[in-house]
């Protein structure tokens, strides 16, 4: 056993001495109270320690042990439904143990050693397995099947395997060589899962959410980013993606955020129902919380949690998409230790290894070929809110993330001051996955999607081009065409764009309806052109009813959209068609 | 290596360094961090510290009153083998206390019921209730636009020289729940001028509110670093008085800007990496040990709100003080100049205001079924407006459409009547009412925000 004494003690950094022999990363426990720690620099017999909890009231020459193992995760039937602290702590047993506060130097197992689990075998005596394989399966929740992998790097025959309750320390299959395979696996969570190839995105993340379905789409795999001031509706937006995202499985990471918003995740969840499966949300939802007034080392290590959590599952064969809000917290966290470490700052004060932190982090994405003999394909999505001060997206969390991610879906200010949400600036934003999901849209929902997104963008552009004129002469010096473009690109912003996340119908917009609508406004826009070609006016289109019903759009509910748009649609050919030249 | 086990106070007299409000202390043993000094110079007098820094062989102290007048041969320091902590019992209501929780208005002694720990706990997120008691304040920006909570923090974003106290009288004057039970006070002072204090107890005594409340005062002339406990003071005797006893506490700190100027002054001692405009890098984590002591816990009838003034330097929101603030609480009111110019009291910017547990708080059974789609319009109509006087500014009102003419008109009397209702005290009806009323001098078809039925229902008939 490696057993030192504390040195120095700085906020959360400790150094200890007496450590000889303890290897990088390895967790620790420190003092009397027993807080949990993570090396994070070695200097001969001397051990640098990112404490996990509070460390105020730590003496010098307490005794710090290390467990010679790095921080790990458990990861077994159980995880769904849960909530955990940044180091996998499940919150609902503390709160159970030990009171609203969450104390120092408690431990509580994250997975329930009691709560019996009813294992399918899925292999018989005699198989050969190899690590990735599904050697059986749990119900775990009402949406999703629990498949219990041979861990990975571990080959062999089956010798035995039976059916029945089992706890996840109860050995459900054991192997010709003697290896028992447990309901429950560790994993450290620095250390990506393994798999056999990664592939291209092809299929995209549908969210409900037109601005992001329509105009900058996010592939299963994919990553984005979601950068904006405070009040700019990041947090909103997460929840929102959490619900409606389309993924099997969703990890939510609460990074240094409020605690209140946690309670709302947590009060609303249960309540909601998955579209397409008809269970309760939080049956496929693993909520992480680690709020700003909680340790910061542990914010540090809850985005690792999370990751690790969404690997797990992907292995399984499951599309899972991960948010992590707000991944700016995190990198102060790493600042923050880095500046006790009195390491040689970079840009802004943050380490010099920001970049590279991020990178590995987003590159834990992707859409996966799993371990296993047969080809299961899971995917990892991640979304990461960013929280730049001032606004300012120059600063360095921004511009890295910007560099690795693939969607950048920039919050806007000034359209969150005028409610103008969600706040997505479609001048700032861009997806890099629209050309290789273009397909996608084409075959399942219309060829002619693409023109369609493609000119309601040229329409916003062109209004705000137009706009720098209206500012200097005002609109009524510009022809009856350009005010023309004016109007529609309103109704594309008012009428498509804007979606209130908790409007009981356009809280979730399917993309057939996505597709109807945008078809609306731009068959208006067709015919309105035309009409004004002809010498009809602006003011005779306008005097038909189509403004106030094409307002009027979101809130038919999903049954009746195809019909009532396609005839609405056709209603606006007809009558600005038949409109005469006065 | 053995460890001294110690229940006793050590004295050391082995400074070895001073430097701004730090001190350096040299072979000293088994000193905690975070663990409270007393520093004792050689003529007796008695200051406090707090233990920033130990190792094996020295430790780094922060005094609370400044290090003026502190030799290196003489004076004494004192480990007192505790962190910080304040005594506490429901005797408090009604008295002044220093800002690191002393009595101070030469009242008797407290007799304390518990001593608890400064820094306290994070409460569990998963033992939080949800905030959505709706708190009635009287103030039509507010209770209709950015909704206030029991539970909630939400911070008042300030200049110099805006009437953010008289707000926050006004607020402390007129907050009611529906149910009507009265909210505990504690305030909060750090390094406001004494002139700003007893404007405030002068505001409780006139309300006759001055038995419910609870003061911390580090006024200006007060010792600096000692702001560093004042609102932690203050959290940890809401924090009883609410999980304890039950009480609904509403805690008043101002001004966060000083607390801010507090911090960065020790870490500049310190030499630390400073992160944005001098300030420490790890200041949003210290401003939301803060911030986050508020809320609700299931199974406690207690609730801790907290309303924050703080000074943004220069008005610039993107300061790192309110810019941190905002991203840790729930919300902001913003104070504009602009508006106070022109004589709109209170001179509340509604569009960068928010409040995050709106939701949570209105609607039918809290305020009225139509308050959130009401509230949008209104946000909508005024940006609207706005955007149009700039533009009148530039082209002249000549140009302008009819529908434009009225959208100036609104945007105009909302700021007027709506948010310059001066010391009225409206409730939420009132509040709805005088806004349904604006609203209804536009068209129909501008109204997209609003469900058809609230507008039949609700909207005041065209003459």
């Amino acid at each position: 056993m490696i057993k030192g004494y504390i040195s120095r003690i700085t906020g959360p950094v400790v150094e200890a001495k007496g450590m000889r022999g303890t290897r990088m990363y390895d967790v620790v426990r420190v003092g009397e109270k027993g807080l949990i720690g993570e090396v994070i620099r070695l200097e001969e017999d001397m051990a640098v320690i990112q404490v996990y909890e509070d460390t105020s009231g730590l003496t010098v020459g307490e005794v710090i042990v290390s467990t010679e193992s790095p921080l790990m995760v458990e990861l077994g039937p159980g995880l769904l439904t849960s909530i955990f602290d940044g180091v996998q702590r499940p919150l609902p047993e503390i709160w159970h143990d030990f009171g609203p506060f969450v104390t120092r130097g408690v431990t509580v197992a994250p997975l329930s050693r009691s709560k019996k689990w009813h294992f399918k075998p899925a292999v018989k005596q005699g198989d050969l397995v190899r690590g990735g394989d599904i050697v059986g399966t749990v119900q775990e929740t009402g949406s999703i099947e629990h498949r219990i992998l041979v861990p990975p790097l571990i080959t062999g025959q089956v010798e035995k395997i039976k059916e029945g309750e089992f706890t996840v320390e109860d050995t459900v299959a054991v192997l010709s060589d003697g290896t028992e395979i447990k309901l429950m696996q560790q994993w450290p969570v620095r250390e990506p899962r393994p798999f056999k190839a990664k592939l291209d995105p092809e299929v995209p993340l549908l969210t409900g959410q037109r601005v992001f379905d329509t105009f900058f789409p996010v592939p299963k795999g994919g990553t984005a980013i979601i950068p904006g001031g405070f009040g700019t509706g990041k947090t909103v937006t997460e929840q929102t993606l959490a619900k409606w995202a389309d993924a099997d499985v969703i990890i939510y990471v609460g990074c240094g955020e409020r605690g209140n918003e946690m309670t709302e995740v947590l009060t609303e969840f249960p309540e909601l129902v998955d579209p397409k499966t008809n269970t309760p949300l939080m049956d496929r939802t693993i909520l992480i919380a680690n709020t700003s007034n909680m340790p910061v080392a542990a914010r540090e290590a809850s985005i690792y949690t999370g990751i690790t959590l969404a690997e797990y599952y992907r292995d399984m064969g499951y599309d899972v998409a991960m948010m992590a809000d707000s991944t700016s917290r995190w990198g102060e966290a790493l600042r923050e230790v880095s500046g006790r470490l009195e390491e040689m700052p970079g840009e802004e004060g943050y380490p010099a290894y920001l970049a590279t932190k991020l990178a590995h982090f987003y590159e834990r994405a992707g859409r996966v070929v799993c371990l296993g003999s047969e080809d299961r394909v899971g995917s990892v999505s991640v979304i990461g809110a960013v929280s730049p001060p001032g606004g300012d997206f120059s600063e360095p969390m921004t511009q890295n993330s910007l560099r690795i991610a693939g969607a950048f879906w920039a919050l806007d200010t000034s359209l969150a001051h005028r409610r103008h949400f969600p706040a997505i600036s479609w001048i700032k934003s861009y997806s890099l996955y629209q050309k290789r999901i273009e397909d996608w849209y084409s075959d399942k929902i219309s060829p002619e999607f693409k023109e369609l997104r493609k000119k309601a963008m040229f329409i916003l552009q062109k209004e705000t081009e137009l706009q720098e004129i209206v500012q200097l002469v005002g609109p009524d010096a510009l022809p009856e065409s350009e005010r023309a473009v004016l109007e529609v690109a309103r109704m594309l912003k008012e009428d498509y764009l804007q979606q209130f996340a908790f409007h009981e119908v356009d809280s979730y917009c399917s993309l057939e309806k996505q597709y109807r609508m945008l078809k609306v406004i731009l068959t208006f826009y067709d015919a309105a052109m035309e009409a004004l070609r002809r010498g009809v006016t602006l003011s005779q289109i306008f005097s038909l009813p189509f403004k106030a019903e094409i307002a009027r759009m979101k809130e038919i509910p999903l049954k009746e959209a195809e019909e009532n748009l396609k005839n609405l649609a056709e209603r606006i050919t007809q009558e600005i068609t038949a409109l005469e030249v006065l | 290596m053995e460890r001294k086990i110690s229940l006793l106070e050590r004295d050391y007299r082995t400074i070895n360094y001073v430097s701004g409000p730090l001190l350096f202390v040299e072979n000293v043993h088994g000193v905690s961090f975070g663990e409270m000094v007393e520093i004792i110079s050689h003529d007796g007098d008695k200051r406090r510290g707090q233990v920033l820094e130990s190792s094996e062989n020295y430790a780094v102290i922060q005094v609370f009153e400044g290090t003026e007048g502190i030799d290196v041969a003489k004076t004494k320091i004192r480990f007192k083998d505790e962190v910080a902590k304040i005594d506490v019992s429901p005797d408090m209501l009604g008295r002044i206390f220093s800002g690191r929780g002393i009595p101070i208005d030469g009242g008797p002694a407290l007799l304390p019921e518990l001593r608890l720990e400064l820094t306290g706990s994070p409460i569990n997120p998963f033992a939080r209730a949800r905030p959505e008691d709706f708190i009635q304040t009287g103030i039509s920006a507010i209770d209709g636009l950015n909704t206030l909570v029991r539970g909630q923090k939400l911070p008042i974003f300030s200049g110099a020289g805006l009437p953010a106290n008289e707000l926050v009288a006004q607020i402390i004057r007129q907050a009611q729940v529906r149910g009507g039970e009265e909210f505990a006070i504690v305030f909060a002072a750090m390094g406001i001028t004494h002139r700003e204090a007893s404007f405030f107890r002068r505001e409780f005594e006139l309300t006759g509110a001055l038995e419910r409340v609870i003061f911390f005062l580090n006024l200006a002339d007060d010792p600096t670093i000692e702001r560093i406990l004042t609102p932690r003071c203050a959290l940890t005797a809401a924090e009883y008085l609410a999980f304890n006893y039950d009480m609904h506490v509403l805690v008043i700190l101002s001004d966060m800007t000083n607390y801010c100027e507090a911090l960065r002054e020790i870490s500049t001692a310190r030499e630390e990496v400073p992160g944005r405009r001098g300030y420490p890098g790890y200041m949003y984590t210290d401003l939301a040990t803060i911030y986050e002591r508020a809320g609700r816990i299931k199974g406690k009838k207690g609730s801790i709100t907290q309303l924050v003034i703080l000074t943004m330097p220069d008005d610039d929101i993107t300061h790192p003080i309110p810019d941190l603030t905002g991203y840790i609480t729930e919300g902001q009111i913003v104070l504009s100049r602009h508006l106070h110019r022109r004589g709109v009291y209170p001179p509340i910017d509604v569009l960068p205001s928010l409040s995050r547990l709106m939701n949570l708080g209105i609607g039918p059974g809290k305020t009225r079924e139509d308050h959130r789609n009401w509230a949008d319009q209104l946000y909508a109509s005024y940006a609207q407006g706005r955007d149009l006087r700039r533009l009148v500014s530039i082209i002249g009102e000549e140009a302008l459409t009819d529908i434009d003419r009225k959208y100036l008109k609104f945007a105009d009397d909302f700021e007027e009547i709506f948010v310059g209702q001066g010391d009225e005290n409206r409730t939420i009806e009132k509040t709805l009412e005088i806004g349904w009323e604006l609203l209804s001098v536009l068209p129909r078809d501008e109204l997209k925000r609003i469900k058809r039925e609230y507008i039949e229902k609700y909207c005041p008939k065209e003459e």
